[in-house]
């Protein structure tokens, strides 16, 4: 059963065509990975995916709280749909505290109004306190709990990736859209976030995409690879096949001079 | 947490409490007219700075418009309670709301400017509710406002700080408080979150103006008289400079910042020559030697420790 469904998706800037014609389709439960030199659209095709931008051509079509097109896209929307993401450069709440990161996430969950909040109304408090009992089992299971009441700005980088990571999750998604998870991280500090890739998608049933450079993290939990370049999906299949994809090996290395 | 715990209690009672021995020391004349002007310009002052705190500190919103909304809600309220007798509780209800309205249709066109962008065009409107009163013959133009009744007494002022305090805190202490800093900490990623940033714009925008409409009317109902040039574009700064003297993102912060400036203002009067000498440079040396404001973004200690004890009941369980 496929949860995502893109369907010969174009995306150009004036004259520049950031994506052309790709399609694709992910079925639930699968770690896709995307990779493909720089500038070849990948975080282009994440920002059409959430909704940032709107596609010039072609169709998005999501199956995952209920069906959606691309159309329907908008930013503030996606939680709802059931997409969340993390940024290639972190986007944490820096002055927060790792909590009320982490409770902005579940935001949409919030049932009680402004007035409520205004007058403290009993919808406040039980709201405010489920909400806040939820989150904190959700820092706990990142191991972050000890840390709730730091401001975000002030965690070691990879805490950081895992409160935006787990400030994602808060939003109750059936799809994660992970954008350079392993960016600027060491090797062991790749592996354990390999790890914890595999422990989410168990723990909270998700579908998840993302985009990395490291191959050694790609190969290693993605059960399927897209390969991109200038644009164009050129691969699309298992590991082992796309290592051995001609098309792959000349986007990276170049052709042989004849 | 409960609605009503025993500190809810012992800060009623203290309230009250200062209500009364208020109305006692006016009686009995320890307050005169002198102290009296002085309070309510305070209080004023200290609902002004503390609402644009939400707009500015908060969201993130740098509007230079805060003297339009005031200007918008005196208006209201002298025309409700001279032409129209209206009795004063309505008439600061109708400034609130008159206001806020205001602010709803300057803020969903404007706020999707950012940074200096947003000043600029809230600049703009500030000028052009000073000029449509200026040029608004009903309302006097510009010779003003007159005989405008004077209900605002200490019970009134000090009961509209008080609940513009607890409202504004109430609001940024919960979910939707949140989500406005979340703005102002990184829009993209807010909305990523699944935050209506519009909505919540406008939203901050509509709750600040609001209680400047309310400070409005309790200037006009003061002075018996009021004037477009009273709200220009250097009576929005001031309020600004309350709210960054005291720390933006600090209710306390903008509390001591109305404060103190309003104090220090009103002590220098008797030395006019060097009064706003004097005033520049006390703004200069905060700026230089504490550039995040008195309180920086620090907030009530009360309510910190409060949080500190439903943490640890929290971890217990």
């Amino acid at each position: 059963m496929s949860v995502v469904k893109v369907s010969n998706l174009s995306k150009s800037f004036g004259g520049i065509k950031a994506v052309t014609d790709v399609s694709l389709e992910v079925g639930k439960g699968e770690i896709i990975g995307l990779i493909g030199p720089n500038g070849a659209g990948k975080t282009t095709f994440f920002n059409l995916l959430t909704g940032i931008y709107l596609p010039t051509d072609g169709e998005i079509e999501y199956d995952l709280n209920a069906k959606v097109l691309s159309k329907d896209f908008k930013p503030h929307r996606m939680t709802q749909y059931g997409v969340a993401r993390t940024f290639q450069n972190i986007r944490l709440f820096n002055k927060m505290t790792v909590l009320d990161n982490c409770l902005i996430g579940f935001h949409n969950g919030m049932t009680y109004g402004v007035a409520s909040s205004l007058f403290r109304l009993p919808s406040y408090f039980t709201g405010e306190s489920e909400t806040r009992e939820k989150a904190l089992k959700l820092l706990e299971k990142f191991d972050l709990l000890d840390k709730k009441d730091i401001l975000a700005t002030n965690l070691p980088y990879g805490d950081q990736r895992r409160l935006e990571i787990a400030r994602a999750l808060a939003a109750d998604p059936k799809l994660l859209l992970l954008d350079e998870p392993a960016a600027g991280m060491n090797p062991k500090e790749t592996a354990e976030l390999m790890e914890l890739i595999k422990w989410i998608r168990e723990q909270f049933d998700l579908t998840i995409i993302l985009i990395e450079h490291d191959m050694s993290l790609v190969m290693n939990i993605c059960e399927r690879i897209c390969v991109f370049d200038y644009g164009h999906l050129i691969a699309n299949g298992n590991p082992d096949e796309i290592q051995h994809n001609a098309r792959v090996i000349k986007a990276y290395l170049g052709e042989e001079a004849n | 947490m409960k609605a009503f715990n025993k500190n809810n209690i012992i800060q009623i009672i203290i309230l009250v409490a200062i209500i009364i021995i208020g109305n006692v020391l006016v009686s009995v004349g320890i307050i005169d007219s002198y102290i009296e002007l002085n309070i309510v310009l305070i209080g004023i002052n200290i609902i002004l700075a503390v609402s644009l705190n939400l707009i500015v500190g908060f969201t993130g919103l740098f509007s230079l418009g805060h003297a339009a909304f005031m200007s918008i809600g005196a208006y209201t309220s002298a025309v409700l309670t001279r032409n129209f007798n209206s009795p004063f509780i309505f008439a600061i209800l109708m400034s609130g709301l008159v206001a806020s309205l205001a602010g709803i249709l300057i803020g969903i066109p404007t706020l999707r400017l950012k940074g200096d962008y947003l000043a600029i065009a809230t600049l703009g409107f500030g000028e052009i509710v000073r000029v449509l009163a200026l040029n608004n013959d009903y309302i006097g133009g510009a010779i003003g406002f007159n005989d405008i009744p004077q209900y605002t007494n200490w019970n009134y002022t000090f009961i509209m700080v008080v609940l513009t305090v607890v409202l504004i805190s109430n609001f940024v202490k919960s979910s939707h408080g949140r989500a406005c800093i979340s703005i102002r900490e990184n829009e993209i990623a807010s909305e990523a979150m699944g935050i209506n940033t519009t909505f919540y714009k406008v939203l901050a925008f509509a709750i600040g103006a609001f209680f400047a409409g309310i400070a409005g009317s309790l200037y006009a109902n003061y002075f018996y008289f009021i004037k477009p040039d009273s709200f220009g574009f250097m009576k929005s700064i001031d309020i600004l400079v309350m709210v960054v003297f005291g720390g933006l993102g600090s209710i306390p912060g903008s509390i001591i910042g109305a404060l103190s400036l309003t104090v220090i203002s009103t002590l220098l009067q008797s030395i006019p020559d060097l009064r706003m000498v004097i005033y520049a440079v006390i703004l200069f040396l905060i700026m230089l030697f504490r550039p995040q404001g008195i309180m920086g973004d620090t907030e009530f200690r009360l309510l910190n420790k409060k949080e500190v004890k439903h943490n640890v009941s929290s971890k217990g369980k």
